[in-house]
């Protein structure tokens, strides 16, 4: 049995996340994760976005970064690449890593870098209060669509697999035991990979769209949940509005990080023709740094 | 112009290189240790990013190729994360793009370096020619208020010296700085002597227990010593307004003091970080103040309008910001008139208006098509105020 409090930095709490909102599941899941794979604590570094979900890191007791709008991806690309031994999970949103980071999530599942990315689908921007996203399926309700979403919305998790994600699979908090098999089989699988997990909203999405109890929202996602199988056999038409759950890919292919230390192995081992490089001479800090303010 | 390395003979450290800016930040940034470097095509920048594609995974460091100049700049500030030294280079265009990272990297306090090789704005502007119309940027392009690190070299061996103590005041002081070329300073191609030994500055590592370390603790420095991600103090980093500790507040107290640490951290060490080449000239009654590849052709200028027997001092800043105030205004002291040239409408020379107040006249020389300015431009300008 997991002690979820082992993981957690409880003085922070209680949670941001409004009553009702399913991100804390997803959470737990993360941890029963790691906690299922034996990751140290010291070896796992969160990164997230802006928005709810991103609020995510500050709970956990990892090396944690939240970072600016939608460049959670990229500051993870950092971290990963200047320490490929970290365990690198990324907690972002539909909109953060769809919307305004759609160009990086895309590009790291291209470049098969090993990342961990659990993305909290609610459908809305929860944060600042109820506009459309890329996710809000057409017809639904938001604060920057008061007649009814006029957009198509993406398929993430194909999305990622069109680009090149290692590993693809869809969760949902109705079913929190799957969701973080998925996410353990993300986290040990080397390459980029995507876990998308369908989470409610009742403040900001469910109130616009007729289930402001989160009740009411989880019934219609159990509702409406059939698995990557039962899929397969229905018709393209009436998947509309179905969320689809299970593993989406699963794929063997080069992760970026290895690629590029075999890289400088190669290099290593061929010898270098650059310039020598001048001696070192260390200084302190405090040497350069010798009081004296500008009037 | 991209010079192939494999056909130089042996070149050897403290001998005469044939270089251009671009490849002299290129070796002094491998030189400071750069371990690593995030980029995105642009000119007159990429062959910034072409000679670390090659040399970085040479000497273990990674280069990275992303997607654009936003997520460059978060894989900078990333990486300096998790402990290496970090750069990225650009042009205007994804100067301004890279700007709300800046902020972050400023409010977070990780070190980094930003090239910014300036070509014409705004816009995709002038991609070929040389300006310097992103000083201003420099100084205010991210939102709110905060302090900013900006060196400007005239030349290769000083792109490459301040190449050098860019990374050495970035790690010092927690902080990004701005190293601001033009394009008449990165593609220009001069023989260096380069240094046989520099100095280098490594950041300052707690010594606390992993259970007591506070990432933004208020120091007597006021930097806060740096650990890295996955060294065993897992803490906690973001952009919003933080305490000590590292986790968001909106305790107004707390907000106020790390605003003012930010702000006084860059300010108290400002004499200490401001070089300036200074040629003073005994009764001087003109000043010169040049910047940049600019201050070449000033330099020449005011060796022309000496040998009329025009007295002339010149002032050529190698840190734009902190604004070198305290020269400025001495300089306002000692002369009547100072000459500002820029490859701009005249952004830095508000700042010696205001620095020199109504001690002297301030002559702003402006060109925006193009073209460098010229010495005879200077010169001209040199005598005209002189007659005054």
């Amino acid at each position: 049995m997991i002690d979820y409090e082992h993981y957690l930095r409880v003085e922070k709490f209680p949670l941001i996340w409004c009553p009702g909102c399913g991100h804390g599941i997803v959470l737990k899941a993360i941890l029963r994760a790691v906690d299922r794979i034996g990751l140290e604590k010291d070896g796992v570094a969160m990164v997230s976005g802006i928005g709810c979900a991103s609020r995510a890191p500050g709970y956990v007791d990892f090396n944690t970064l939240h970072t600016t709008h939608g460049r959670a991806i990229t500051f993870a690309t950092g971290v990963k690449m200047a320490r490929p031994d970290l365990t690198v999970i990324v907690a972002t949103g539909d909109g953060d890593a769809t919307a305004i980071g759609g160009n990086h999530f895309i590009h790291a599942a291209r470049r098969n870098i090993d990342m961990t990315v659990v993305l909290f689908n609610n459908w809305i921007y929860g944060m600042t209060g109820g506009q459309a996203s890329p996710t809000t399926p057409f017809g639904c309700h938001a604060t920057t669509a008061p007649y009814g979403n006029p957009e198509s919305s993406f398929d993430i998790s194909g999305l990622a697999v069109a680009a090149g994600a290692s590993y693809v699979a869809r969760g949902t908090v109705t079913q929190p035991t799957k969701l973080d098999r998925f996410i353990e089989q993300g986290i040990r699988k080397r390459g980029f990979a995507l876990i998308e997990a369908f989470t409610p909203c009742p403040t900001a999405f469910g109130r616009q769209n007729g289930m402001a109890r989160s009740t009411d929202l989880l019934q219609w996602m159990k509702a409406n949940t059939i698995t990557v199988k039962q899929a397969e056999k229905m018709d393209r038409a009436d998947l509309d509005g179905k969320l689809v759950t299970g593993v989406v890919a699963d794929v063997e292919k080069p992760e970026y990080a290895q690629q590029y230390a075999t890289l400088v192995e190669r290099l290593r081992a061929e010898g270098g023709q650059d310039a020598p490089a001048p001696a070192r001479r260390p200084i302190s800090a405090a040497d350069l740094l010798v009081e004296g303010g500008v009037s | 112009m991209v010079l192939d390395v494999k056909t130089r003979t042996k070149p050897v450290t403290g001998t005469v290189r044939v270089m251009t800016g671009n490849e002299a930040c290129a070796e002094a940034a491998v030189a400071a240790g750069l371990g690593f470097f995030a980029g995105y095509p642009i000119t007159p920048s990429s062959e910034i990013a072409e000679g670390l594609a090659r040399t970085l995974p040479r000497s273990g460091g990674t280069f990275l190729q992303m997607e654009d100049e936003i997520g460059a700049m978060g894989a900078v500030i990333g990486a300096s994360l998790a402990g290496a030294k970090a750069m990225t280079a650009t042009s205007g265009p994804g100067f301004s793009l890279k700007q709300e990272n800046i902020g972050y990297a400023c409010m977070a306090e990780v070190p980094c370096v930003v090239v910014n090789v300036q070509r014409g704005g705004p816009s995709t502007g002038l991609p070929t020619l040389p300006a310097q119309g992103d000083v201003m940027q420099a100084r205010w392009g991210t939102h709110g208020d905060h302090q900013i690190i900006v060196l400007v070299p005239r030349g290769v061996r000083e792109t490459y010296d301040l190449t050098v103590r860019a990374f050495n005041l970035a790690e010092a002081l927690r902080t990004p700085v701005i190293l601001l070329l033009d394009e008449i300073v990165g593609h220009v191609s001069e023989k260096v002597v380069l240094p046989a030994e520099i100095e280098v500055v490594e950041r300052e590592r707690p010594d606390a227990s992993a259970r007591k370390y506070l990432p933004y603790e208020e120091t007597d420095s006021d930097v806060p010593p740096m650990a890295s991600f996955g060294e065993g103090r897992r803490f906690h980093v973001t952009g919003l307004a933080h305490d000590e500790t590292g986790f968001p507040t909106n305790d107004s107290r707390k907000i106020e003091r790390l605003l003012l640490r930010l702000d006084r951290k860059i300010r108290r060490y400002a004499a200490q970080i401001v070089q300036v080449d200074e040629s003073l000239d005994e009764g001087a009654t003109v000043g010169v103040f040049a910047y940049g590849s600019t201050a070449r052709s000033a330099a020449r200028a005011v060796r022309l309008a000496r040998a009329e027997g025009i007295k002339v001092d010149f002032l050529a800043p190698l840190t734009l910001w902190p604004f070198a105030t305290p020269q400025v205004a001495a300089m306002g002291t000692r002369v009547r008139h100072i000459v500002v040239p820029e490859m701009n409408l005249g952004q830095m020379a508000h700042e010696v208006e205001w620095a020199v107040g109504r001690e002297a006249a301030v002559h702003s020389l402006t060109r925006v098509d193009g073209e460098p300015i010229r010495p005879s431009q200077v010169l001209e300008r040199i005598r005209e105020v002189a007659r005054r």
